[in-house]
């Protein structure tokens, strides 16, 4: 039965001469899908006529992406983003499937928003999960109608772009959370220890007279969620951390035994505060972009396990709006054609030959020595989200199936897969994003790896790099 | 040196705009002080006006209200026979409906060759430059910089010291210890003359409490210290910094009472300073909170020279980037 955000095509698609990558492993492989699924993944599979060949040599084949974090603005955002061009920009960046935040206008906080948010993404390029917000207009006042969308099949909640202030309403709502089977995910920032700071705290803030954002302003708010998850036992997710802090914090509340998980964004991995010596507001993001040292924890929590997935926190802002100086202008950069790449270069890759100038500049360079394999980057990217999100399953509901994201790729799986070019060069040209928005951090930046194909339930959406509707 | 004399060597600007003491290195500031001297002479001059910039057009836009530095940017202007408009708001662009682009972009296309742009957001006169032709010149934004304060300030420092001892030395400020004292966090006179004074080869001291310092001062040619007391007879110079009120709402001090008890300049101060130290203070200043009111009027206090010196300073400054070495 078709679904509503993935339905399955008809026809044949041979995935050619790639490397196959999932959770179970790696390996050489074709891989054949008919109707929508996966039916063959061997070392060599004879292609049928009138199949479509995606070639794939030298590529990675894996499950498509999972976004757990992208703001596409609809309703009320249009002239930023549309749930079409946000899938279209995450169609072109490897994703299935991405889960729509509620920061929009009306906020996701009841059946009705969600319903029709659901509904635009019957026509997207990507699966479109939302996430609902945890309290009414995300004022932190009220608790939204978290079984009504749960119902719907809402599994996150958040008031994403704001932390919840109230440490007594955010214990009711995990209480109120876990006996729905849902997770409630924080965007720590404690307001008044934020201070009004539109960059990190540090060194780089005193200099440029920008008014700084301590650590402290995630640290305390994690903290004091951590201790209501010990008090709770109900699960919580925590968003875009960028502190050495947060992940030392982390790191204690898994080896307790506590059920949370985190996720970090590509730019908190690759950016420092440095950055912003531009006063371009292009650099401006919540939290901000932190120290070289902090960018470093972030690195070496994933690569420990303690960061379980990378979010791309996409944030697509009209060009106007940063085109105000730094202090005024909103926070939030674009994401998802790019988060792969620009997570490649900073845990994969060799430093280059402009490491050092790079880094004068706010790009930290990786570590020699430090790559991770991109087996690794790709789970953070595709199963691990998938599962924190509750897209892994495969879930038959009225209006169809959803889900079935993050793989492995193996027969009888649905066909959400993303070829990966390790060895791809590309120039980032702001004019030329798929998104209604230009404010990327990367535009005239050479990446190394692109997504070369994009397959969505048996769908090839993403063909050679050019998105095929 | 005849202003004449001094325009024949002068060298071509090195930069088209002045955003921070760094876009002067230290033969720039010192280039700047030349000029200044030149100006000085010419202000002196019945008709204290010269053709240096006639044809050309200055536009001061003010994001922020400022009477005295906009009005001290526009005599300048006029003196070297320059054309001048105004823009001011005293509401954000943003609340107006209008982004900072369009309205730079506007000012631009009605034929200028200079803006001074004084903004309430750091780093604005930066982002302008992205998008305007015209020479851009930092009159204060936000909490960063105030380069021409920091000119005027060297040039008073200068000028006193060598009218004391009757010639045409010093050169620079080696040797003297200067303590900005006050709300070093949030002051964009105090960024500038750091970088101004050290550039110079002078010792920088900032005192203020621990709420009002900046949150790191690593790469800052200064030391720190939180005892005015602790310092006071080693200054030649004493530059205080206007404290607002609003720093009471943040937290930040306990009264404005308190504060002068820290780290006002009380007479019991004043006459703990070297016999010939000098006190200086941006403005505008509030006597009770920074400064005592008798002290203000002392005959170390140079902040009447100070604003004088603006308008030469900021003429010299205009020339700079603007001039094309002939009158």
């Amino acid at each position: 039965m078709p679904g509503p955000n993935t339905k399955e095509k008809a026809g044949e698609i041979v995935v050619r001469g790639g490397t196959v990558v999932d959770e179970t492993g790696e390996r050489r492989a074709d891989v054949l899908v008919r109707d929508g699924r996966i039916v063959a993944v061997e070392a060599s599979i004879d292609v049928p006529s009138n199949a479509t060949v995606l070639e794939a040599g030298g590529c990675f084949v894996s499950p498509g992406l999972v976004d757990m974090h992208a703001h596409l603005r609809e309703p009320g955002g249009e002239i930023a983003e549309t749930v079409e061009s946000g899938s279209r920009a995450g169609a072109l960046g490897g994703y299935t499937a991405l889960v729509a935040m509620p920061n929009t206008e009306p906020a996701i906080d009841s059946a009705a928003v969600a319903r029709d948010v659901l509904a635009l993404g019957e026509e997207a390029l990507a699966e479109i999960a939302v996430a609902g917000s945890i309290t009414i207009g995300r004022k932190g006042e009220r608790l939204s109608p978290m079984g009504e969308l749960a119902a719907l099949g809402v599994r996150l909640f958040t008031d994403d772009g704001n932390g919840v202030q109230n440490g007594g309403l955010m214990r009711r709502a995990l209480e109120y959370a876990f006996g729905l089977g849902v997770v409630l995910a924080e965007h720590c920032e404690d307001t008044q220890l934020a201070a009004g700071g539109h960059m990190h705290e540090g060194a780089w803030s005193s200099r440029l007279g920008i008014a700084g954002q301590s650590v402290l302003a995630e640290e305390v708010m994690l903290a004091r969620d951590l201790a209501l998850v010990r008090l709770t036992g109900a699960p919580m997710h925590f968003l875009h951390l960028s502190t050495a802090g947060s992940v030392e914090m982390v790191r204690a509340a898994k080896a307790e035994g506590l059920p949370v998980t985190a996720e970090v964004t590509p730019h908190h991995l690759a950016l420092s505060d440095a950055s912003v010596q531009g006063y371009d507001p292009l650099f401006k993001v919540k939290p901000p972009l932190r120290s070289p040292s902090d960018v470093a924890a972030l690195r070496a929590g994933l690569a420990s396990g303690v960061v379980d997935a990378i979010a791309t926190d996409h944030a697509p802002h009209a060009p106007e709006r940063k085109e105000e100086p730094f202090d005024e202008a909103p926070s939030g950069m674009l994401g998802l054609e790019t988060a792969l790449a620009v997570a490649y270069g900073a845990l994969c890759l060799e430093p280059g030959e402009s490491a050092a100038k790079d880094a004068e500049k706010g790009w930290v360079p990786p570590s020699a020595g430090a790559g991770v394999s991109v087996r690794e980057l790709l789970g953070w990217f595709s199963w691990r989200p998938a599962r924190i999100a509750g897209l892994d399953e495969e879930l038959n509901t009225a209006a169809g199936s959803r889900g079935g994201q993050g793989g492995p790729v193996r027969p009888g799986a649905k066909a959400h897969l993303s070829v990966f070019d390790p060895s791809a060069t590309w120039v980032v040209d702001a004019s030329r994003q798929a998104s209604r928005s230009r404010n990327t951090a990367y535009a005239g930046r050479c990446l190394t790896g692109k997504v070369r194909h994009t397959v969505l339930a048996g769908e090839v959406v993403v063909r050679d790099g050019e998105a095929q509707r | 040196m005849s202003i004449d004399e001094l325009l024949e060597v002068r060298r071509a600007p090195a930069a088209r705009h002045l955003l921070s003491i760094n876009d002067l290195n230290r033969e720039g500031i010192l280039e700047i002080m030349r000029l200044s001297d030149a100006f000085a002479e010419v202000s002196e001059r019945p008709i204290p006006k010269v053709p240096a910039l006639r044809g050309r057009t200055v536009a001061t836009v003010f994001m922020e209200p400022s009477t005295r530095t906009r009005l001290s940017f526009e005599t300048a202007a006029k003196r070297l026979s320059a054309d001048t408009m105004t823009f001011t708001a005293a509401t954000s662009a943003t609340v107006k409906g209008e982004s900072l682009r369009d309205t730079v972009e506007t000012i631009d296309a009605m034929g200028i060759d200079a803006m001074v742009i004084r903004h309430h957001a750091s780093g604005a006169p930066l982002r302008v430059t992205d998008w305007i032709g015209a020479s851009v010149i930092n009159a204060g934004d936000g909490t960063h910089e105030h380069p021409t304060q920091a000119l005027l300030d060297c040039y008073t420092i200068l000028e006193t010291l060598r009218s004391r001892r009757g010639g045409d030395e010093p050169h620079d400020l080696s040797g003297l210890r200067i303590a900005i004292v006050g709300d070093i966090k949030h002051s964009r006179v105090a960024r500038s003359d750091v970088l101004a004074f050290a550039a110079l080869g002078a010792e920088v001291v900032l005192v203020a409490p621990p709420t009002l310092m900046p949150a790191s001062l690593e790469g800052w040619p200064v030391q720190a210290a939180g005892d005015f007391d602790a310092v006071l007879g080693e200054l030649d110079v004493v530059y205080l910094l206007r404290i607002q009120a609003e720093r009471l709402g943040e937290v930040l001090l306990p009264s404005l009472d308190e504060y002068h008890w820290r780290y006002g300049l009380t007479r019991a101060r004043a006459a703990a300073l070297k016999k010939d130290a000098l006190i200086m203070h941006p403005g505008p200043m509030i006597r009770g909170v920074e400064i005592s009111p008798d002290v203000a009027d002392l005959p170390a206090s140079l902040v009447t020279r100070q604003v004088r010196n603006g308008v030469l300073v900021r003429m010299a400054v205009l020339f700079h980037l603007l001039g094309s070495g002939e009158i």
